[in-house]
């Protein structure tokens, strides 16, 4: 029972360090990005500029908050 | 019925397209985390398409790809910005001369012993993901012309060409710094996973693939201006000024 229970936490961490990493602000902001989007062109509204402002933006924003903590190697 | 020449034309730039996001994907992941597990993702990859495929035939232009899209793009970008982000951060704090005297020990090389999934899924989703664009062409284009012979023909051979290419260009990414390299990465796989991500939800482009290229200088841009605030800033930490 052990075997299949680590299995799954070990399959659970892979997935929150591969979309969460050490920022969870860009999975959150990305994951907003796109339901605005999508809410924006069901109404017939042109909204393929607004992931790349999120992404300048948040890029910016990561950066300076990373400089104020070291990252830590990826395993 | 149009002749084989326009269809083995028309299909072979067209996958050369999907071909080349392929083959940037999986080189730069297997240089920036190791080769083993990023061969591993881009085999799975292929023996998941060539059943998909063979199961299918001809009836593969009914998947639904948006879906795909969607998921394989908002993951590539959340993932992609991961690295762009780190990828500045270490590009500004080092700077080229320095990373290549240090040896990039900070860099994302897997050094596990077991299979590295983060290489693993990225290397399956891109050739999953662009093979399946391929095939979509190749069927799209060699159904409605009556030359489905051709059409695969023409698709293969732009994977070949495409793969060789990339075989070659091997060696010239080798020497590229592993820090700038995860850089490079990162901000090719936000390319790519902004493009996907809202193709899936239905967004219209301007310019279509050529948005890719648009996205590419912004995104080059970014990570230069950033790089160049971030020096700035260190070098004034460095050394402030004397009062």
């Amino acid at each position: 029972m052990r075997r299949p229970l680590s299995w799954i936490v070990a399959f659970g961490r892979f997935w929150y360090s591969f979309i969460i990493g050490d920022d969870w602000t860009i999975a959150a902001t990305v994951a907003a990005g796109l339901i605005v989007t999508a809410a924006l062109n069901a109404r017939g509204v042109a909204a393929w500029w607004l992931i790349p402002l999120i992404v300048v933006v948040l890029v910016r924003v990561s950066v300076q908050r990373s400089k104020r903590e070291p990252v830590a190697p990826r395993r | 019925m149009t002749g084989v020449v326009p269809v083995l034309i028309t299909t072979f730039l067209a996958a050369m397209v999907e071909a080349i996001e392929m083959v940037v994907i999986v080189l730069g992941v297997g240089e920036t985390r190791g080769w083993r597990s990023t061969a591993l993702g881009a085999v799975a990859g292929f023996g998941v398409l060539a059943v998909i495929v063979a199961a299918l035939g001809v009836a593969l232009s009914a998947i639904p790809i948006s879906p795909l899209r969607l998921v394989v793009g908002s993951l590539l970008l959340v993932f992609g910005l991961q690295w762009f982000r780190k990828g500045v951060v270490r590009v500004a704090a080092r700077g080229l001369a320095g990373m290549q005297m240090a040896g990039d020990d900070t860099a994302e090389r897997w050094t596990g012993d077991g299979v590295d999934w983060t290489a693993f899924v990225l290397s399956f989703k891109g050739v999953v993901l662009e093979g399946l664009e391929v095939a979509f062409i190749v069927v799209s284009f060699g159904a409605n012309a009556n030359q489905l012979g051709a059409s695969v023909v023409a698709g293969a051979a732009a994977l070949l060409v495409v793969g060789a290419a990339g075989a070659v260009l091997r060696p010239l990414v080798t020497r590229i710094p592993r820090s700038l390299l995860q850089l490079v990465v990162g901000v090719l796989l936000t390319t790519f996973g902004s493009f996907w991500a809202l193709e899936g939800l239905g967004v219209t482009w301007p310019g279509q693939d050529a948005a890719i290229l648009g996205l590419l200088a912004l995104y080059a841009l970014t990570a230069l201006a950033n790089i160049a605030i971030e020096r700035r800033r260190d070098a004034l930490v460095v050394t402030p000024a004397r009062t």
